[in-house]
């Protein structure tokens, strides 16, 4: 139980010290064929420890693969936050040089145009809009409706080229420009083929386009990606979406290089150059904020995209605290959005009260178990193990029927006219229903320790006491009891931590007052789906246990835990 | 040794006709008289299940009585609590609260006592000096030995001056020596103390060394209640002779009968022997005749009319202050003869065939 009794615990002049301190004087002792002798031990136990681990080792790979693996997973979700920057890469790029101030500048406008393009072909843009709402309002309707209204971006330039060329029409011709010419062997050949063997090779863009017209080709090279990815399609039959005539303005009428291309694409190309001075113009950001969403001058829906564009966000662990990220900095939630911090209170102080409650009723049982004849005493214990052989929910949903206003227990207190009849008490639903039952239902695991302990004491030292001339009560107190506490502690962390995480019980009788964080986190996973959110809850949840616990140990001393 | 003999009348501890059942069906204290005088140290002794520790406990007050009256100082005490009996006392296993000091256990019968801190301090280290352990306040008992654990004990039961300290088998747990140089000091504790001592024990050379006077206890009963020299010396009965000390016994009925002599011829071979009659009645009544291994003497030089036996040497035992010979004696194999290692003691060998014989009064012829 204590450290004190380990014999390593003893200082001073004792014989075994007196050797210890031989041995340290006279250097590493060897064994007798002079290899030193931790070596020849370490050698002599290292099979042992593998079969030991062989022995573990169907466990301890079931446990990291099913538990310890997904359990770290979804805590990494608490911080994890790329899916913005994934999804909006050029906006997130271009808002570097935001102010904070009114809504940003064309390019800005244009870039997330490009990348909401992509982002509704791939149909990201609305769950992109679904985490942004848990920071921002309206944020996942804006990006609905955005996705569906940015097809439009680029049409007008698209209408201007191919009347200047019905050449810009042809998917052939963006091919020729933009393709690897080794791509368009590859895919010449497969598109031979009589019954064409397993999908189109994926498409690469030629070096001279990047270097030519780098927007172009990055806007193209999604295109033929997604094409082929999710249409199943061939970018050699498929005129390019209107972004990427967008692209190819923009990479026209800002400094194109000539003579990277030669014949009739350099020909097409210098042609479209020297046209688009004179095209009808398309403003991206007008496009937004007068077409699509005037949410998008808002400045707080851009600061919020911005704030969160890092891949990783302390913003979930924040919001688990009442606290928010906004584009000025952290700042407390509005008091009416508050409910985290009240919920970490409820569950402790709930935790707590059932916890004294437990010890309050486990220990005088425990007692008289000990201290009963074991035949009783077996009997007894078998009563306390019941509850283990029944189901949780069964247990609960028989407290609910024991517990509400019309059931047993306020019908036996009006019967014997302790309350009224228009006066039944209120005990499910609400705090008190959640500690009643809980209570009932973790009292084993406060009973089974402190009988385990309480069994270990002999009754010799309460004798002891009383022959030195000390009250029954005082025995107890100053001899039993201090004995006993190893037992109180093992119980106490055992139900503690137990109701800490309890879920099922405070969701089924619990009402609104009486519900545990858990029930929140529960609600963060399977309802509104705000993976990272409940991710940090349990964090905080899993790291306020663990300083707990040593709290504990820095108090009471873990070496004074005992389950028996 | 010192011998106490008008205690009756003003008794310290006293049982009164004391019986007790655990279960309503048996007793496991048969009819206890047993009065003990102020400042004697007596000790029960008696093999397990023989009721001892039962009488300790009623008189702790751990255990009631199922029927009589026992009486501390004059008083019943059948009801009254223990916490309330002021008597000290000394478990086999120290009994040594764990979660304590050694100085705070011994502070401990002080403390509810309510006696002043300084008052305290000062009988502590006394009672603590007085077992030799003044430096061990400090430490809890998981780092004493044994021995120093007993001592602490014998310091907590005696740190509140009680006049009677019981001790339950209190050096069963510590190794020969210890326990030898433990009886002594207690011992000279007690006398020193003037305390009644109660003492438990199933040893019987601690019984004999420690003792103003022994009950030896035996089926609920107290056996015989004498001073050690007596109770080893002359023995009342057959279950006493065997129980202290080392004892030959041999079956046989008595043939004569005369004061205080008696002549009884033993079943296995006819021969006649000659003994005390202790309680034997009438001539052919059974007897069992008990003769220490010390009083047998070899080719004897006794009177005239003495009876001698043949036996022959079985085993001879070289034990250095004594040689221990088995002989075959009358029909049986294990009669052992001790004797002193002198230098002109005969030093025999199996085979050898011999005479032995014994004084009358060595010689007693008990209940079979």
């Amino acid at each position: 139980m204590s450290s004190a009794t380990d014999p390593d615990a003893f200082t001073g002049a004792t014989p075994d010290n007196a050797l210890r301190d031989a041995d340290r004087a006279a250097g590493p002792m060897l064994a007798a064929d002079g290899t030193p002798l931790k070596r020849s031990l370490n050698r002599a136990l290292r099979a042992q420890k593998l079969r030991a681990l062989g022995l573990i080792a169907p466990l301890l790979l079931f446990i990291i693969i099913t538990f310890i693996a997904p359990i770290a997973d979804m805590l990494f979700r608490s911080v994890e936050n790329d899916i913005v920057s994934q999804t909006l890469p050029r906006t997130v790029v271009a808002l570097e040089d935001w102010n904070g101030e009114g809504a940003p500048d064309e390019e800005t406008f244009r870039a997330l145009g490009a990348d909401l393009v992509v982002a509704a072909e791939l149909k990201n843009h609305t769950r992109l809009g679904s985490r942004l709402n848990y920071e921002t309002v309206g944020m996942s309707s804006l990006f609905r409706q955005s996705g569906r209204d940015v097809d439009d971006i680029g049409e007008v330039y698209a209408d201007q080229f191919i009347v200047l060329s019905e050449a810009w029409e042809e998917p052939a011709t963006w091919v020729a420009l933009m393709a690897d010419p080794d791509w368009v062997a590859e895919q010449s050949e497969w598109a031979a083929q009589e019954d064409p063997i397993g999908p189109e090779p994926a498409f690469a863009l030629s070096e001279q386009a990047q270097e030519a017209l780098p927007r172009t080709a990055r806007s193209y090279a999604q295109f033929a990606q997604i094409i082929q990815s999710e249409d199943e399609d061939s970018p050699t039959e498929e005129e390019p979406w209107n972004i990427v005539y967008q692209a190819l303005y923009e990479d026209l009428s800002q400094g194109y290089v000539t003579g990277i291309y030669s014949g009739e694409l350099a020909q097409l190309l210098d042609n479209a150059a020297s046209a688009v001075g004179g095209f009808e113009q398309m403003s991206v950001r007008d496009f937004f904020l007068e077409e699509v969403d005037d949410d998008w001058a808002d400045p707080e829906v851009w600061g919020t995209i911005k704030a969160f564009s890092s891949p990783y966000t302390a913003g979930y662990f924040l919001s688990s605290v009442d606290m928010q990220l906004t584009p000025q900095g952290i700042e407390s939630q509005p008091e009416d959005q508050q409910i985290y911090m009240l919920l970490f209170q409820r569950t402790m102080f709930m935790s707590l009260t059932i916890m004294f409650s437990c010890i309050l009723l486990g220990y005088p049982i425990a007692f008289l178990l000990s201290n009963l004849p074991l035949r009783t005493s077996n009997l007894l214990l078998i009563l306390v193990l019941l509850p283990f052989w029944t189901s949780l929910l069964v247990r609960t949903s028989a407290w609910k029927v024991l517990l509400q206003q019309e059931g047993v227990i306020n019908d036996i207190l009006v019967w014997i006219g302790l309350i009224g009849d228009g006066s039944r008490l209120q005990l499910i639903n609400n705090q008190t229903g959640t500690i009643i039952a809980m209570t009932h239902i973790l009292l084993p695991f406060m009973i089974l320790p402190l009988y385990s302990v309480m069994k270990t004491i002999p009754p010799h030292y309460v004798r002891a006491a009383k022959s030195l001339g000390a009250t029954p009560w005082t025995a107890f107190w100053r001899v039993y009891f201090p004995q006993s506490v190893p037992g109180i502690g093992a119980g106490s962390i055992l139900v503690f931590i137990l109701s800490i995480g309890y879920y099922i019980t405070p969701e089924i009788v619990g009402g609104t007052t009486g519900t545990f964080i858990s029930n929140r986190i529960a609600y963060h996973i399977s309802s509104s789906l705000n993976w990272g959110l409940a991710a940090a809850l349990g964090s905080i949840l899993l790291a306020l246990v663990l300083v707990l616990y040593y709290l504990y140990d820095r108090i009471v001393g873990i070496d004074n835990v005992s389950l028996g | 040794m010192l011998v106490l003999d008008t205690r009756s009348e003003q008794a310290f501890v006293e049982f009164d006709r004391v019986q007790k059942s655990y279960d309503g069906e048996t007793l496991v204290v048969k009819d206890l008289n047993l009065a003990i005088g102020k400042g004697e140290f007596l000790t029960m002794l008696g093999p397990s299940g023989s009721g001892k520790t039962t009488c300790l406990m009623m008189l702790a007050g751990f255990e009631t009585a199922t029927h009589g009256e026992i009486r501390l100082d004059g008083k019943e005490i059948n009801n009254i609590p223990p916490h309330k009996r002021g008597i000290g006392m000394v478990f086999q296993n120290y009994a040594l609260f764990p979660h304590m000091t050694v100085a705070e256990n011994l502070a401990f019968p002080l403390e509810v006592r309510n006696i002043g801190k300084s008052e305290r301090e000062t009988k502590i280290k006394r009672a603590l000096d007085m077992v030799q352990m003044g430096d061990f306040g400090g430490r809890r008992p998981a780092q004493l030995s044994g021995g120093q654990q007993q001592r602490i004990a014998l310091a907590r039961a005696l740190v509140f001056e009680p006049e009677l300290v019981l001790m339950d088998e209190p050096l069963g747990a510590l190794d020969k020596q210890l326990r030898e140089t433990l009886q002594f000091e207690i011992t000279r504790l007690a006398h020193d103390l003037g305390i009644t001592v109660v003492y438990v024990t199933h040893d019987q050379t601690e019984a004999l060394t420690m003792s103003d006077r022994v009950a030896v206890f035996d089926d609920g009963r107290i056996q015989q209640l004498a001073a050690p020299d007596e109770l080893y010396e002359r023995p009342e009965n057959s279950f006493v002779a065997q129980f202290i000390g080392e004892n030959n016994t041999l079956e046989g009925t008595v043939t004569k009968l005369s004061g205080d002599r008696c002549i009884v011829k033993l079943d296995q071979t006819g021969e006649h022997i000659d003994a005390l009659p202790v309680n034997v009645k009438k001539e052919g009544d059974r007897t069992l005749v008990s003769i220490r291994p010390e009083r047998v003497e070899f080719d004897p030089q006794l009177g005239p009319d003495a009876h001698t036996l043949d036996a022959e040497v079985l085993e001879f035992i070289y034990m250095g202050d004594v040689f221990r010979t088995r002989l075959r004696v009358a029909g049986r194999d294990d009669f052992i003869v001790k004797t002193r290692n002198r230098a002109d003691q005969k030093r025999l060998s199996p085979g050898d065939r011999i005479k032995i014989g014994w004084l009358p009064q060595d010689c007693r012829a008990l209940d079979t």
